[in-house]
């Protein structure tokens, strides 16, 4: 093992709770003090840029720039073009729509837009603060040049597919942290006022020690981008991402990754061993690459607590994105908010203000931004990177069948994301004669 | 040849015999599917639109009321479900052969957009079976009618707000078509004091008199209408089959208030303008054309009008992104 890897102790109880002081500092809201406010440092114009110019890459660009008023989008990215210039567009209309003065601060010069494999590092080298929103395969690459390069960072979870890239991201944010650095995740429930109103419920005492728990994330299944005749393996791969291990780490990863984080923030935990079954049963046709529709794990605690973790992608089945725990004075369940005593009756309900709750999505950008003027340091990536590990692990033990341990999971060697990729390079799966590819197989597939 | 002629003429006029008589509810199936939804006539004419200042609870832009006439349709009898808009989102009968489709109108399928799949659980967890769609856009609602339209051969749209106000009211000029006792409305709807804050099955409480289910409440429904508040105040006295044609995205009329409303939202003549926020958690840019993530509430029914319109009428019903 090298030096710089991650052991299990560093996962431990302690460990967390320190760690996760300073990320829940970071997401509460706690208003300025007039001391705070005068060391705000608004002179400075910040520069952004974003490097994956999905749907999402431009949310959260919009979402920086309405954060924080001095503030220019200088810079982008993306593997393809098309996608720079259709973002582009979209910010720019988005801005419009917010404030028409602010269009002023989009000064995306033509050379400033880069295309490729190697457009991250040009993005990067232009800016104060990137916004990295690639599929996930890409993130330890981009969140390491950017950290060497000495830039804060909003990057989207899961923030690896494999665990060669869970130590490298782990890493460089002790890098991160060394520079002082600020870091925010996109696992958006930290930063969500009924997320961070019930977790210091649970931390009061109120549904004493978490047990048990049940977290979702079953639903019809997502977008699918069909073959083009014409494309390479690898633009196909590229443009259908979500179906590729390499980049996408599979649904678990991707999407199931925000309810298994919460399990472990209101645990206070990471899980030690997962065992788990899956497959993929009704999506599996040919634009459906390689990821399971279905994984059930099921998550062991230090503590002894035990939580079940079902993701599904198939449609016309029973759909729930929620998590739910139970104690030994009470429960709760989040998609309600609700918590109850050991008796089942309604001891707790979080309210909130409907329609005019604060959006966790644009308050993230405001506390990284506030947190980079006030020489303050966010830092969420340990947290992310542990939750990412604890998914990776879910989808090892669906894969493999067999159980997986914490101290199993770090030790593996297995990377699925390539050091680098070029368009010229064949993707690390690809299709037989018949448009199929290699599918995981429970008490087949090895896991090292 | 005249005789011809007559023949023609009398076949002609058996037909139009038959059309007459056919104004009756009627099962409307869906080919490929064992599912099926009801369709109730409403006979058209003269209403009183909105309602009177000393109506308690009432809002201004309820008023002045207007004398309007609205012209015969077919309603649902139910709000729209998950089971049906489901199809519509996933696209996957399109191609499934049809011998029985009516001959009303004939679109190319390929030719409606279709909705883009949300990435997180659109029902937020309330049910999916029996239980109304939501969340959906005004522009989803009128795209999936026009997906109807070309799946089944006849003309749905969405109800005007004129329209859906006269099909709830079902001849009544009282606060709800039951009268004024709110006390009774817990027989009728579900809102926020019985519905446990969610939306529950369709058609599980008491029609209204003309046998239209959930009017009041369960989800608030979209109509086609531009929200302008001073819209009565503007409109002439009698004016026939009136709406506000929509060429802003917001706001939009959403009616007959939902789970998570008080009884005043619920009134016949009350009024909703759709708002921005309720794609306030999308937290993708361009923010989808088709979900609105922050309106667990609103949801829609169909209407179908008793006569054909002319195919340019036909399409100034149907939404187009703005």
């Amino acid at each position: 093992m090298k030096k710089n890897e991650i052991k299990t102790k560093d996962f431990s109880r302690r460990n967390f709770i320190k760690k996760s002081a300073l990320i829940t500092g970071g997401a509460l809201s706690i208003p300025l003090s007039v001391d705070a406010m005068a060391n705000v440092n608004n002179e400075k114009k910040l520069k952004i840029g974003v490097v994956g110019c999905g749907g999402r890459g431009a949310g959260a660009t919009v979402q920086a720039l309405k954060a924080d008023p001095n503030t220019e989008l200088v810079a982008m990215g993306d593997a393809f073009m098309d996608r720079v210039d259709s973002t582009l567009g979209s910010v720019k209309k988005a801005m419009e729509n917010y404030n028409s003065s602010s269009l002023k601060r989009i000064k995306v010069k033509d050379s400033n837009k880069f295309a490729g494999f190697d457009a991250y590092k040009n993005v990067i080298d232009k800016v104060d603060v990137v916004i990295l929103a690639t599929p996930p395969g890409f993130r330890p690459y981009h969140f390491e040049y950017a950290v060497n390069a000495g830039k804060h960072v909003f990057m989207e979870k899961p923030l690896a597919v494999d665990v060669p890239g869970i130590h490298k991201v782990m890493e460089m944010a002790r890098v991160a942290d060394e520079k002082k650095l600020n870091v925010v995740v996109g696992l958006q429930r930290h930063y969500q006022n009924k997320y961070i109103d019930l977790k210091s419920k649970i931390d009061r005492g109120d549904i004493g020690r978490i047990v048990s728990g049940q977290v979702y994330w079953n639903s019809p299944g997502v977008w699918v981008r069909k073959r083009v005749s014409g494309q390479s393996e690898m633009e196909y791969q590229m443009r259908n991402w979500y179906y590729f291990n390499w980049l996408c780490g599979d649904h678990i990863l991707e999407q199931h990754i925000h309810n298994i984080d919460v399990a472990n923030w209101f645990i206070g935990e990471y899980p030690i061993s997962a065992q788990g079954m899956g497959g993929r049963q009704v999506r599996n046709g040919l634009d459906h690459g390689e990821i399971y529709d279905h994984h059930f794990v099921e998550y062991t605690y230090p503590s002894g607590a035990v939580v079940a973790s079902q993701c599904r992608h198939q449609k016309g089945t029973m759909r729930r994105v929620d998590e739910y725990f139970q104690g030994t004075k009470g429960s709760i369940i989040t998609g309600k908010a609700e918590i109850k005593n050991v008796n089942g009756d309604l001891a707790y309900k979080y309210k909130g203000k409907g329609l005019n709750e604060p959006d966790p999505y644009q308050f993230e950008h405001d506390k990284l931004f506030s947190s980079i003027r006030n020489n303050e340091v966010i830092s969420d990536t340990e947290n992310g990177a542990k939750s990412t590990l604890t998914a990776i692990m879910g989808r090892m033990a669906t894969y493999s069948g067999k159980i997986i341990t914490l101290e199993d999971a770090l030790k593996s060697k297995q990377q699925i994301m390539p050091e680098s990729v070029s368009w010229s390079d064949q993707p690390p799966t690809i299709p037989d004669s018949n448009g199929r590819y290699p599918i995981p197989t429970p008490g087949v597939t090895k896991i090292y | 040849m005249k005789i011809r002629y007559l023949i023609t003429l009398f076949i002609f006029n058996i037909n139009f015999t038959i059309s007459q008589d056919s104004f009756d509810s009627y099962d409307q199936k869906i080919n490929g599917t064992d599912y099926s939804f009801k369709m109730v006539p409403v006979t058209g004419g003269l209403f009183q639109m909105g309602s009177l200042k000393n109506e308690v609870g009432r809002f201004i832009d309820e008023g002045p009321v207007k004398n309007v006439e609205v012209s015969s349709f077919w309603i649902g009898a139910y709000e729209v479900t998950w089971e049906l808009y489901e199809l519509f989102v996933q696209r996957s009968i399109d191609d499934i052969e049809n011998n029985s489709k009516s001959n009303e109108i004939s679109i190319d399928i390929d030719a409606v957009s279709g909705a883009t799949t949300p990435y997180t659980d659109m029902t937020f967890g309330m049910g999916l079976d029996g239980f109304p769609a939501i969340c959906m856009t005004q522009l989803a609602a009128s795209k999936f009618c026009e997906w109807l339209s070309a799946i089944t051969g006849n003309y749905y749209r969405l109800p005007t707000e004129a329209e859906w106000e006269y099909a709830c009211r079902a001849g009544t000029k009282t606060k709800f078509s039951f009268g004024d006792d709110v006390n009774l409305l817990d027989e009728y709807a579900w809102f926020s004091k019985n519905s446990g804050e969610k939306y529950q099955k369709v058609g599980t409480k008491k029609p209204n008199s003309w046998g239209i289910y959930d009017m009041h409440g369960n989800v608030s429904e979209w109509t086609l209408d531009q929200y302008v508040p001073s819209a009565y105040y503007n409109r002439k006295d009698n004016s026939k089959d009136p709406y506000e044609l929509a060429v802003k995205e917001y706001p939009r009329v959403v009616r007959g208030g939902s789970w998570s409303d008080n009884p005043n939202k619920l009134r016949s003549s009350a009024r909703t303008a759709s708002n921005s926020k309720w794609k306030k958690r999308d937290p993708q840019i361009p923010k989808s054309l088709w979900w609105h993530t922050d309106a667990p509430f609103v949801g829609f029914r169909i209407v179908r009008p008793k006569e054909l319109p002319i195919e340019e009428e036909r399409k100034k019903y149907w939404i187009n992104p703005s």
